[in-house]
């Protein structure tokens, strides 16, 4: 062989190298989608036998032994909808004033970021706390689903306005300019132009702020509280999902396999809450395009 | 108040109106050569610094009406910077200041209650990279159009129609009027951004190197387009493309960088720029010598 193609051959030491980080890489990957694997299917085989259509609409019996989990879901749901129907809105308004009409280095937009930054990070039993002291005692909504929503929304505030603003700010600034070069508002641009080319980063925000607050069990134990009735109002406690699950697998004898069942539903929950996100935000997308 | 640096200089394209459709461009109005050219755009000792840092620095120069306007010289010396100044799109830009005077007609550009949208609907602007909304094609023409209190569904066809006849992408693409406009080709999209302008009834077009980003072929079909445009719109083009400058502008200006800030070295007819410069910066870049 020519000396030239003998200079481009891999040399045999950076071939294993390269073998061994592709090995690495893919071992790692498949560990995290064996263990997601392994835990759906450990949820699978345990609580498939009890999941049927009684198991999902009737009211848990003996303290969750027996019985359903119906008044739980639609407790779960309340919760979430008044989690979304509080924060995006205000997360939405905060995202937009952070991203269109603040600058990245004004000192104002950086301290709304600061206190974001802390907010995310603080511990979901802090929030519970809050909101026992201040939807609860202090605004005197007590155990009810409203105080539960509203420590919910205030919990999933950060990650919202977060990603949002990031989306917003990554809508190509050529749309701004000529936008602005045709007489647009700034409030038309956004509505017709930026908000929806930042859609699926608002709608993976949303995602991702609701699949926290469904999985969410201590901000909801001192706001929401326990009671498993059919809630009559949003002024009424309501038992979560997930608080469902700790109560039987921590304070009930027997409760485990009603349990793994309600976890199962759970994960469903929330893979059928990420999947409907993604659908509608490709499908609102096309709508815009196609809109005349 | 804008309106009035639009009289007589063409006709308002009435959708409806009789005879809106026998011309596609509207009336030429003034003569091709330019021979009794009347100062639309006035700008005196304009300076603009990007913070502490100088872009351009006292430019004096005056822009005739329905004639194309070629601004060349080297990438940083202040020609976008300039053309951004003539609709107040330098407002957008953080830290951006802006001295000395322009009047455009009777209008004072930097007078504090100037309606700005207004002034951008009559100073239209094509950018170097076509920038079609992620809508569809109809939705692009439109969009502004519904903004500046055009509703009519009748009327927006019209208009759609018109325009995009103007630029001659009608027949290209009257059969999917509502499939996406990030669907069309560099060159087409293009059009529709000029088009997008023209729906606006604008007096003035800045196109900031229009065709730089398209294969010849498009090129040349956006070429022919501005000059088609002459003498009914006041074009101001920026353009590294020398020949093309050559070709089609009336006037040329010459920007270049000195003492770090960009200046308006030369400004004259094309032919004497291009043929006898009297500065010899200008000749040695029309020469390709420097630049």
């Amino acid at each position: 062989m020519p000396e030239v193609f003998m200079r481009l051959r891999t040399p045999s030491a950076r071939r294993v190298g390269n073998r061994l980080a592709a090995l690495v890489v893919w071992t790692a990957a498949a560990l995290v989608t064996g263990l997601f694997l392994w835990l759906l299917q450990d949820l699978a085989l345990g609580g498939i036998t009890r999941l049927s259509s009684t198991f999902l609409t009737a009211p848990p019996l003996d303290a969750g032994r027996g019985g359903g989990i119906g008044p739980i879901i639609v407790s779960t749901a309340l919760i979430l909808i008044v989690a979304g129907a509080a924060s995006v809105p205000l997360g939405l308004g905060t995202a937009v004033l952070l991203a269109e009409f603040t600058r990245r280095e004004s000192g104002f937009a950086g301290f709304v970021r600061l206190s974001l930054d802390i907010l995310a990070g603080v511990p979901s039993i802090v929030f519970g706390l809050f909101g026992n002291a201040f939807f609860s005692i202090y605004l005197g909504l007590g155990f009810s689903i409203l105080s539960g929503g509203l420590t919910l929304a205030c919990m999933v505030l950060p990650i919202l306005i977060r990603t949002a603003e990031e989306g917003l700010r990554s809508a190509p600034d050529d749309y701004r300019l000529a936008a602005a070069a045709l007489g647009l508002s700034r409030s038309a641009a956004l509505i017709y132009l930026l908000l929806p080319s930042a859609m699926p980063a608002l709608i993976a925000g949303w995602m991702l702020g609701t699949g926290r607050a469904a999985a969410e069990t201590a901000a909801l134990i001192f706001t929401s509280g326990y009671v498993d009735r059919m809630p009559g109002s949003l002024f009424d406690s309501g038992r979560a999902l997930s608080v469902h699950i700790y109560d039987l697998t921590m304070n009930v004898a027997g409760g485990d396999a009603n349990a793994r069942s309600s976890a199962l539903v759970l994960v469903l929950l929330l893979l059928l809450i990420n999947g409907s996100a993604m659908s509608l935000a490709k499908r609102w997308r096309n709508a815009r395009i196609l809109a005349a | 108040m804008i309106r009035s640096l639009n009289d007589g200089f063409k006709t308002f394209r009435r959708p409806g109106d009789p005879g809106a459709r026998a011309y596609t461009l509207g009336p030429l109005q003034a003569g091709p050569p330019c021979c009794e050219p009347r100062p639309l755009i006035r700008v005196e000792r304009l300076s603009l610094h990007y913070r502490d840092k100088p872009a351009l620095e006292g430019v004096t120069l005056d822009v005739y009406r329905g004639c194309i306007t070629a601004l060349i010289g080297p990438s940083g010396c202040g020609k976008t910077s300039f053309l951004s100044v003539l609709n107040r799109l330098t407002d957008l830009i953080p830290g951006c200041r802006v001295a000395g005077c322009v009047r455009i007609g009777e209008i004072d550009l930097f007078d504090p209650g100037l309606d700005v949208q207004a002034l951008r609907r009559e100073v239209g602007m094509i950018f170097q990279k076509p920038a079609p909304f992620p809508l569809s094609i109809r939705r692009n023409v439109e969009l502004a159009l519904r903004e500046h209190g055009l509703t009519r569904q009748s009327e927006l066809d019209q208009v759609v129609e018109q325009v995009l006849t103007d630029v001659g992408l009608w027949e290209e693409v009257k059969d999917r009027l509502n499939s996406s406009a990030l669907a069309l080709s560099g060159g087409q999209q293009q059009r529709l951004c000029i088009a997008r302008a023209l729906a606006l009834e604008p007096g003035i077009l800045l196109m900031d190197e229009p065709c730089s980003a398209l294969d010849p072929i498009a090129s040349g079909v956006v070429e022919e387009l501005i000059q088609n445009l002459s003498g009914r719109y006041t074009v101001i083009i920026v353009t590294h493309n020398l020949a093309q400058a050559r070709r089609i502008a009336n006037y040329a200006g010459f920007f270049w960088v000195k003492d770090r800030a960009g200046r308006l070295i030369e400004f004259g007819q094309s032919r004497q720029i291009f043929e006898s410069p009297n500065h010899d910066l200008t000749a040695a870049y029309v020469s390709g010598e420097r630049g």
